[in-house]
């Protein structure tokens, strides 16, 4: 970051703390060092004047992570090196130093999806936005008028401390795994919204809406709480290609869906290729709550990602839409996980894959039906997509039903491109290139029908991009 | 200018097999010819030849398009020149509605003829695909659905003609657009047809029925049998072989 961005940036935070009362300590020491000890999670939770329970937590955290043992199932995380590794927030930047550290086909490809000069800078990074500060602003008072409260994780804890105390840790517990331990351990960043008893939040919330503190962070801590009868949709990550200088993401979002209420989470996801993003996101969802995950995964070099959806009362209705793009060089194991706990619940999956290049894209997914959920329904649908002999595609399916009276349904289909569409689509004057990108535009239609459209758009004319082989 | 279609002494093999044994034929824009043949005589073959299919050889012969050569260039390059071929199976692409595929179509021409195009504006777009389906008595929410999933046989043919009135070119193939058909769509894709051929377009009919001629009515009537074309003549040719069947011809190709 420039200093006349860092100026800009401290200025925009003293504007805060005077209109809101932020606090931010003030000896401020930016401690630049790698690896991960009690020291550094103290230093955390010091910096960012937690309350003493979220200390403790976060302590007990990280001793689990040290204890637990990596997974041995899924992809192959050995290339992640621990210790070499920046876990105490970088309040700067998050991205690259400046803009000539970030990678030429990543400002290419701005380029060519027609990116804005200061939006470039922002999403790699190497700079703040300041244009979405009025929209921010607009979006606030008209969600403050609702009661609706969205504001970044941190000062979620900081305004609303028992709220979160409430339910922050409820759906994941840290010894859910190895990374839900390391994410409760060093959380930083993330979103905490709370929409209140039959409010609809008629328009998608975005993480790009929150400027206070950073919007990618790697460690993101992400709890949402929907209210009975209430509806929202919360829109995180975008098409064009992130760029981080941090090898590892491991985000972690709780979601509650309360009696009547309704959440849909989207996700596009498109880091850069030397990123490891290992995700827990899970929703539980009671009395004919609706729970929807939309999971778009692109970019990183290996992404661990089962969106989850937790049905434990009558007529609780869970959907994950998941497509995952595998390149050269990269692995997305993804997929989802639907369990039933209670009678009368319905789920459903829809994963769609694609591989090219060499890459591996697998479908990782649990059913789950408890015994006593009578009446459930579930379908999981996945299919693959090949382009080519190189690359590689695996299904995982894991079933598990201990109840007789339910309804289940599961495919899964692997495909070419036929020779026959090609021709075909050739035949009509779209070259080999275009023609591959039509059918699989057209693979992936059932998910980007359910993206808002700008996304949907970019997200058309990025598979066409990464067909082109232009992006690494 | 007259463009032309211009097949000279053309031999193929398909896995290996000989297939078409030296065909000769010139079709120019604003004529309708007919290809007729019984079945196995290599009529598919031909269609799908010309419009560059890879398990077709060519094994000797010519294909001047324009006076270009196209044994050269691929199946984009040739609809480029302004070729169309009407698929007798059309195929199936999943989760792209017709209306996005042509106006991809569209673009990608306008795109090889002008690197800089910014593509068809979607008011001009959407009148020119309204005109057209109205032509071809289609309901206009048809351009909705993904091309050719669960399409009867009826409509798979109309959304070809419906790709041929779109897309302008200069030669069409039909490749028997008439399989499948009941009476009123044969009609009603002949008329749409009849209204676009003319001095800009020129038709070749492939066809193994007479049917079809009585509604798309053509100067030039061909008659392929084993790999070969062994009689040409007018309008007056199908008629006649409708009445003697086939193996009228093929004494005849015997004897001779």
């Amino acid at each position: 970051m420039t200093n006349e961005d860092a100026r800009q940036l401290e200025g925009i935070k003293a504007g805060y703390q005077e209109k809101y009362g932020f606090h931010v300590p003030e000896n401020y020491v930016f401690k630049a060092r790698k690896g991960l000890d009690r020291a550094i999670v103290e230093e955390i939770s010091w910096m960012k004047g937690e309350p003493e329970w979220m200390r403790d937590l976060r302590l007990k955290a990280l001793e689990h992570f040290f204890r637990r043992p990596m997974p041995t199932w899924g992809a192959d995380l050995s290339g992640i090196d621990f210790d070499d590794i920046y876990y105490f927030v970088r309040a700067t930047s998050q991205g690259a130093a400046n803009w000539d550290e970030v990678p030429p086909e990543i400002k290419e490809t701005f380029d060519r999806l027609g990116i804005p000069e200061a939006e470039r800078r922002f999403l790699a990074g190497a700079g703040a936005q300041y244009e979405s500060e009025v929209v921010y602003h607009k979006v606030r008072e008209d969600l403050e008028r609702q009661g609706v409260i969205f504001l970044s994780m941190d000062d979620g804890l900081r305004l609303h401390p028992d709220l979160v105390k409430e339910y922050f840790s409820t759906v994941i517990p840290y010894g859910d795994n190895k990374f839900a331990a390391l994410n409760t351990a060093v959380w930083s960043g993330g979103s905490f919204i709370y929409v209140p008893k039959g409010v609809r939040v008629e328009m998608p919330l975005q993480a790009y809406f929150r400027i206070n503190t950073q919007n990618m962070g790697q460690f993101e801590r992400t709890l949402i709480i929907v209210d009975e009868g209430a509806f929202v949709h919360y829109v995180e990550g975008c098409t064009a290609p992130i760029y981080s200088s941090d090898s590892l993401h491991s985000a972690v979002v709780e979601i509650i869906v309360k009696p009547g209420a309704r959440c849909r989470y989207t996700t596009i996801q498109n880091w850069s290729n030397n990123v490891y993003n290992l995700v827990t996101k899970r929703s539980v969802a009671y009395r004919d709550a609706t729970m929807e995950w939309v999971d778009a995964n692109l970019g990183s070099k290996v992404t661990m990602k089962y969106p989850a959806v937790y049905m434990v009362e009558p007529g609780a209705h869970g959907e994950i839409l998941s497509i995952a793009f595998a390149g050269r060089g990269q692995v997305q194991d993804a997929g989802g996980k639907v369990v039933h706990g209670a009678p009368h619940t319905t789920s459903k999956i829809t994963s769609k894959s694609i591989s090219m290049g060499g890459g591996r894209a697998s479908y990782r997914g649990l059913l789950k039906v408890h015994e006593g959920a009578w009446g459930s329904r579930s379908n999981v649908v996945c299919d693959a997509l090949l382009l080519d002999d190189k690359s590689r595609s695996d299904t995982y399916p894991y079933i598990e039903i201990d109840e007789q009276d339910v309804t289940i349904g599961h495919e899964a289909t692997v495909s070419r491109v036929g020779e026959e569409q090609l021709f075909y689509l050739m035949s009509r004057g779209l070259n080999e290139e275009q023609a591959n990108a039509m059918v699989v535009n057209g693979f992936v239609e059932p998910l980007v029908k359910e993206l808002p459209m700008e996304y949907a758009l970019e997200l058309n004319r990025l598979i066409q991009l990464q067909m082109e082989g232009s992006i690494g | 200018m007259v463009a032309a279609l211009e097949i000279r002494n053309l031999h193929v093999n398909v896995e290996g097999r000989p297939i078409l044994k030296g065909v000769d034929l010139i079709v120019r824009q604003g004529e309708i010819h007919a290809l007729m043949g019984p079945n196995g005589s290599g009529k598919s073959t031909l269609a799908y030849t010309l419009m560059g299919h890879p398990d077709y050889e060519v094994t000797a012969g010519q294909i001047i398009f324009d006076g270009v050569d196209l044994l050269d260039l691929e199946a984009d390059q040739r609809s480029q020149l302004g070729l169309f071929l009407a698929f007798q199976y059309p195929v199936v692409i999943s989760g792209v509605t017709l209306a996005n595929f042509l106006r991809q179509a569209i673009n990608a021409r306008r795109k090889a003829a002008d690197p800089e195009d910014k593509g068809i504006p979607i008011p001009e777009f959407r009148a020119a695909l309204k005109e057209k389906m109205d032509l071809l008595h289609m309901s206009h929410d048809f351009a909705g659905r993904y091309l050719n999933e669960g399409f009867s046989g009826g409509e798979k043919k109309r959304a070809e003609i419906l790709q041929m009135a779109m897309l302008e070119p200069k030669i069409a193939v039909l490749d028997e657009t008439d399989s499948g058909l009941d009476i009123d769509a044969l009609r009603i894709v002949s008329e749409g047809v009849n209204k676009l051929a003319g001095p800009s377009m020129g038709v070749l009919v492939i066809t193994h029925y007479q049917r079809i001629l009585n509604y798309i009515k053509p100067q030039f009537v061909h008659i392929l049998l084993d790999g070969r074309i062994v009689q040409s003549g007018g309008a007056e040719l199908a008629l006649h072989l409708e009445q003697q069947g086939y193996d009228w011809l093929r004494e005849k190709v015997d004897e001779g």
